[in-house]
């Protein structure tokens, strides 16, 4: 890689010339200050990313982000109030409406409580807007991810708002804490929230997230989500990403996981014209389950990238990863995962699969799966598929008399479905079949 | 029921069959013997509709309606079904929920009302029963992780519940154990009726002890060389297909 720094994209300018007006008004004190002018100068050396950062290498962004967007305006409650009776997004296109949750919901990188109900023993929610003002409860904030990576540096020089949500030690959530992410407003607009979770030891939890926006408009989110798993925690996270068919959707999930810590993480991607999601999760105590998962499916011109970063740090881990991409039109799926075995981090066990149907001779999948293993007395592997539907498989469907489109439907929900029966809430999983089933119909009838 | 005339066909530039006739009456239980390689699978996938094949000559009628045209799930609507030789696996398709798609499937195309939950269940306990088939296998992935044996069941489980009106039933006797073949050609048995008709392939006489048919035919380089009754096993076991494989050649 050359030291010579290319050009600036008109995107690249546009965020430059941003940030000092964003620093002065965006929330913060003078630590969080110092964080943002901190990501700002390490984005502002490295620029957007392009296919020549190995991590980045299958999704451009100095070619995708033609311009950055101006950033949503900070809502008042009121507005978001008289917004939630009136805008379509609030009302309808909620996946997990059934749910019975904890709800927390963020519009356009804002917390509104008004729109939020928590009311759980042991569970804590608080603006991140105001924390990040007085800088209570934010000490892990900024902790849980690659410094590095141009996405995370962004997110932390211009986050907007969002929660800062505490779990206390040995505390069981009755039920699942329901992030609904919706970007609203006609104008297309740049979008940084931000969440910190931290769960305390011994602590189980259901998080969900679920993000979306209205179709045909090309805003830009850079979301992301930190957790603190603590020791022996039960964690399961499942994001659901859809946002508007325009939109461009960079996310970031950082987690540092507390010995005996098991944690499942689930992203589902339906419907942004661009979605890059990338995991970096550190193992920093011995006999961790770690469990990454993604489910994709992808049509017209979409772009869905998965990037894993796992980093075995102590002994006794175990991972074990699971992508599927269906892929039908023009559309492309990318997998990047890197698994990282320490030298200290003997009996590792690591699996990493992904696999991809292509539905069209147009549809592309990028695989690339890295091992870098430092210890001697491991179990790591990784496989990866891609390929068309089975003939054989569909004739036997379709000689029982299932018309193709029908037979094609189910062989492609038995493929989701094997990612989904990761997630252990019936309602949760029910929810995203069902999306699933929604795909596969609205593609049947084409 | 089923007239053959003069088919041809080949698979990647191979030719497989040569001019091949066959008649199936109502009703009637027709034996297919002849040697491994002779194009016994080849003609059910293309009564079925498998798509590999280029068909250069000839036609399937199905009650006098050319099938050739048809995409195979509009076959087995029309009451064409094929028991595979090889019964395919299919993870992560529940049994039940494959059972259900393809009963409603074909009801739809033919026009019928959906059949109740309620109903549909008595009537899958009802074979399954009846061929021995576990309700717990039910609940398991289509074929995933079953025996030879117990492929073949739910092959004949498929066949009974979609009560198609032409059966093939492709080596089903194969790879069965003795119980197995008795519970496999009781099933059959009770299914035989003056509106449905079977094409029995096999290799070993002792299946036709249990399915007796109406009529044999040996098939040998792609068409049929000899028909008789049911006789005609017997004296296939007695001799085996040395005259047959030069008579055709
Ligand atoms: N895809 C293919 N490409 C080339 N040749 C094929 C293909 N499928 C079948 N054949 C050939 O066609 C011939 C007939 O095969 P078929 O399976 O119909 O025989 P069969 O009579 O069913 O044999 P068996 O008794 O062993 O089941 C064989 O020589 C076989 O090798
Ligand atoms: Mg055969």
């Amino acid at each position: 890689m050359s030291d010579v720094t290319p050009i600036r994209t008109p995107a690249e300018n546009a965020l430059i010339a941003a940030f000092p007006a964003a620093r002065k008004s965006l929330p913060g004190n003078a630590h969080v200050i110092a964080l943002r002018e901190a990501a700002f100068n390490r984005f502002e050396a490295k620029g957007l990313p392009h296919r020549r950062v190995e991590e980045w290498k299958y999704t451009d962004l100095r070619t995708a982000l033609r311009d950055a967007l101006p950033l949503a305006d900070a809502l008042n409650v009121a507005d978001a109030a008289a917004l939630a009776q009136s805008d379509s997004c609030l009302s309808s296109g909620d996946a997990f409406a059934e749910l019975d949750a904890h709800r927390v919901v963020i519009v356009n990188g804002h917390f509104v409580p008004s729109l939020s109900s928590v009311n759980a023993q042991g569970v804590t929610v608080n603006d991140l807007a105001e924390a990040l003002s007085t800088g209570a409860g934010i000490d892990a904030l900024g902790t849980m991810a690659k410094a590095d990576d141009s996405a995370l540096a962004l997110n932390a020089a211009f986050m907007q708002g969002g929660v800062v949500i505490d779990i206390a030690k040995g505390a069981s959530v009755d039920k699942p804490i329901y992030l609904r992410f919706i970007v609203m407003g006609q104008e297309a607009r740049a979008i940084y929230p931000r969440v910190l979770v931290t769960v305390g030891e011994g602590a189980a939890v259901t998080l969900i997230e679920a993000h979306q926006g209205g179709d045909g408009i090309a805003y830009q989110t850079n979301a992301v989500v930190e957790i603190k798993a603590g020791a022996k925690s039960h964690i399961q996270h499942i994001r659901l990403n859809a946002h508007g068919d325009a939109a461009i959707d960079l996310s970031s999930l950082g987690t540092d996981l507390g010995e005996a810590a098991e944690f499942k993480s689930m992203n589902f991607v339906m419907r942004p014209a661009l979605a890059r999601h990338q995991v970096f999760a550190r193992f920093s105590g011995e006999h961790i389950k770690l469990d990454v998962s993604g489910a994709a499916l992808l049509k017209g011109k979409q772009h869905a990238d998965s990037t894993l970063y796992v980093d075995h740090a102590m002994p006794h881990g175990e991972s074990r990863e699971l992508f599927k991409h269906v892929i039908d039109d023009e559309a492309v799926g990318v997998f990047q995962g890197k698994i990282v075995v320490q030298p200290i981090a003997q009996k590792t066990d690591g699996r990493m699969m992904s696999q991809a149907i292509l539905l069209s001779d147009d549809a592309t999948m990028y695989n690339k799966p890295e091992l870098e293993i430092f210890a001697d007395d491991v179990a790591c592997g990784h496989g990866a598929t891609c390929g068309a539907l089975d003939d054989d498989l569909l004739f036997y469907l379709r000689a029982r008399g299932l018309p193709k489109p029908e037979a094609e439907a189910l062989m492609l929900a038995a493929f989701i479905g094997e990612a989904l029966e990761k997630i252990e809430n019936d309602s949760v999983r029910e929810a995203l079949e069902a999306q699933t089933q929604a795909w596969l119909l609205a593609r049947a009838v084409k | 029921m089923l007239e053959i005339r003069n088919l041809h066909v080949s698979i990647e530039d191979k030719k497989i069959l040569n001019g091949l006739n066959l008649t199936v009456h109502d009703g009637e239980v027709a034996a297919i013997m002849g040697p491994n390689g002779s194009g016994k699978s080849t003609l059910s996938y293309v009564i079925a509709g498998k798509p590999d094949y280029d068909i250069h000559d000839g036609e399937i009628l199905l009650d006098g309606e050319n099938v050739l045209e048809m995409d195979p799930d509009a076959r087995a609507a029309a009451g064409i079904f094929l028991a595979f030789q090889y019964p395919l696996e299919i993870p992560g398709v529940a049994t039940m929920t494959f059972l259900k798609a393809a009963m409603q499937a074909q009801r739809k195309a033919r026009g019928e009302e959906e059949l109740s939950t309620a109903e549909f269940m008595k009537r899958v306990r009802d074979q399954a029963g009846h061929l021995g088939i576990p309700q717990d296998m039910l609940k398991r992935g289509l074929n995933v992780g079953f025996s030879g044996g117990e492929k073949k069941r739910m092959e004949i489980l498929q066949m009974a519940l979609l009560e198609p009106k032409f059966c093939i039933l492709d080596e089903t006797d194969s790879g069965l154990d003795i119980d197995a073949l008795k519970v496999v050609s009781e099933g059959v048995n009770r299914l035989r009726a003056k509106d449905r008709s079977f094409l029995v392939i096999t290799h070993y006489q002792r299946l036709l002890n249990y399915i007796v048919p109406d009529t044999v035919h040996v098939m040998a380089h792609g068409q049929v060389v000899k028909s008789g009754g049911k006789e005609l096993a017997l004296e296939l076991e007695a001799n085996g297909y040395a005259d047959y494989k030069t008579l055709a050649a």
